[in-house]
């Protein structure tokens, strides 16, 4: 008895998922269904399908590839995400070990100001560092991957840090006495502990750097060949947008197709990098 | 092993403090003092006291911009962890097709505020094109947009959080309450929302900071209009900055009242969580 009401009540749930998942899937239809209509015909009907007569086959994605160079965006924000987070990864680990087992005022001093900068919002510094960045000449996708690295650097370092308490010093001691020096045992023997850490921490940077659209806006600008994806579909919107719905519906289908691949590639340990960075953050 | 390892500073830190100085810390102090300066370059700057945040008060556009978050932080975050814990509950009764839900719902979390923007602004346009409207027409429509948009965004996030919460529910305990004829409810109110309590509070701050620092989605949905009644803190503070010349102190002094209010909430999460892991 009690068994049979949980399978009907289990069945009705699995018809209201299916029903939220329709719904939660429905802006993305939308948007890639819009993308084939040729652009004068997206206004008259959203909502319906492509027909032989609206249909506008690949021009719309021509065209907004061409307005934005979308693949050289697309190619800098590749560039941008991959050298910020491995820079992250190494030398905010390389902080962190320095962090936790020297103890002394300065380290302490430095591990607050770490944390201090998790919780100051953008805004505060985004005026000053973005015309210290033109100053510096940091105006550059390589300047930006400094500017990540020092960005991120609050909660990777925190995170880091909290790991490398838990390691027990004996591993490290004993690499010491056989005469390793300190670059020999954090690579040789502490980084490959670091692993699943390393995983969470490149995952959360690397979700965040890719989507970021204020800092390389504000640090390169609209006038350079730099465009990251965030900041060419803006730039695209905000100068064609009205006139040409097509190739901004086509443009922002193929801003979501890296993301989406990137992320039934490796959804394990997205979801556990976000649960752990939760948790730790 | 320590005094070995100190004499590595300059290999170990220095990269990253380089950095660091010149994302956060140079901006952060510069920032501080301007905010008692007029400036247009930072390089030339006159201090005037407290004169930026005196202007601050009189700025009807901030607290328009203020209270607009505020009333947007709490109905987001009502929805949000309502929807989420809903669905977490539903995922963890090892139903079919769990693993597919769980995809699908979390996968909005991934793409960018600007893009999401913009699909929304799409998405809800077409709607509101068979009233003869847009959403820039009114601002009411432009608060509940912002709503949907966070709702579809965070809700998967906040749900795996949830998920993991609820799993580590005991088993034995889920049980006893079995024996001990609890109904659903009972077992929902008595026995897993107390246990899933330090998932709950980070929930609650994880959507409130997000609420407070929108700008991307707000951005690209409705750009504050229509005449910046839907703009919210951060997006002010950056209309400030760039959108009105001379007001940069101001601007920069909004920041620092922004920094102060982010702070207060993340730091009022840190004792309470501190609160509970005691109890634990």
């Amino acid at each position: 008895m009690m068994r049979k009401t949980k399978k009907t009540s289990d069945v009705i749930l699995f018809c209201v998922l299916c029903f939220i998942v329709v719904a939660f899937l429905l802006p993305i239809l939308f948007v890639v269904m819009n993308s084939f209509k040729g652009k004068l015909f997206i206004s008259d009907n959203p909502f319906a399908l492509p027909t032989a007569e609206t249909f506008a086959g690949l021009t719309n994605y021509v065209n907004g590839i061409e307005k934005t160079s979308f693949f050289a965006a697309f190619g800098w924000s590749v560039f941008i995400t991959v050298f910020s987070v491995l820079a992250i990864l190494l030398f905010t680990s390389m902080t962190a070990y320095f962090v936790t087992r020297v103890k002394s005022k300065v380290t302490s001093v430095l591990y607050y100001m770490f944390v201090f900068s998790m919780i100051v919002p953008f805004q505060m510094v985004m005026f000053t560092m973005s015309k210290l960045a033109n100053m510096t000449h940091l105006n550059n996708p390589v300047g930006m991957v400094i500017l990540y690295l020092g960005f991120g650097a609050g909660l990777s370092v925190f995170m880091f840090c909290g790991f490398i308490k838990s390691i027990p010093l004996d591993i490290e001691e004993a690499a010491m006495i056989d005469g390793c020096n300190p670059l020999q045992t954090f690579f040789g023997v502490v980084m490959p502990i670091l692993k699943p850490t390393a995983i969470t921490v490149a995952i959360l940077n690397a979700m965040w750097i890719w989507n970021d659209y204020l800092l390389p806006y504000l640090v390169i600008g609209l006038s350079t060949p730099y465009k990251t994806i965030p900041v060419a579909v803006q730039y695209l919107i905000g100068s064609y947008g009205a006139k040409d719905m097509g190739s901004m519906m086509a443009l922002l289908v193929l801003s979501i197709i890296p993301i989406i691949i990137f992320y039934l590639a490796c959804q394990k340990y997205i979801i556990e990098g976000v649960v752990a960075g939760a948790v730790k953050g | 092993m320590q005094k070995t390892l100190k004499r590595y500073f300059s290999i170990f830190v220095l990269p990253t403090l380089i950095a660091f100085s010149f994302a956060f810390i140079i901006p952060f102090v510069m920032g501080v003092y301007l905010s008692f300066c007029e400036f247009k370059t930072i390089t030339n700057a006159t201090f005037v006291g407290f004169e930026n945040y005196i202007k601050i008060f009189a700025d009807k556009d901030f607290i328009n911009a203020f209270l607009f978050t505020i009333r947007f932080a709490v109905v987001s975050i009502a929805t949000i962890n309502l929807f989420a814990f809903a669905l977490a509950l539903a995922l963890t009764r090892r139903i079919k097709g769990t693993n597919l839900f769980r995809t699908v719902f979390f996968m909005p979390n991934l793409i960018g505020g600007i893009i999401l923007g913009y699909i929304w602004q799409q998405m809800i346009n077409a709607i509101l094109l068979r009233y003869e409207t847009t959403l820039v027409a009114n601002a009411n429509y432009g608060f509940w947009g912002l709503i949907i948009l966070m709702n579809w965004q965070l809700i998967g996030y906040m749900m795996i959080i949830y998920i993991a919460g609820l799993q580590n529910v005991p088993t034995e305990l889920m049980e006893a309450a079995q024996i001990d004829g609890a109904t659903g409810w009972q077992t929902l109110l008595k026995v897993k929302i107390p246990m899933v309590m330090p998932s709950i509070t980070i929930c609650l701050f994880l959507t409130v900071s997000n609420s407070f620092k929108l700008f991307d989605q707000n951005l690209a949905l409705t750009a504050g209009a229509p005449s910046k009644k839907t703009a919210m803190l951060a997006l002010d503070i950056y209309n400030t900055f760039y959108g009105r010349s001379g007001y940069e102190g101001v601007g920069q002094a909004k920041a620092v009242l922004f920094f102060i209010v982010v702070a207060v909430i993340a730091l009022s999460q840190l004792v309470l969580t501190r609160r509970r892991e005691v109890e634990q």
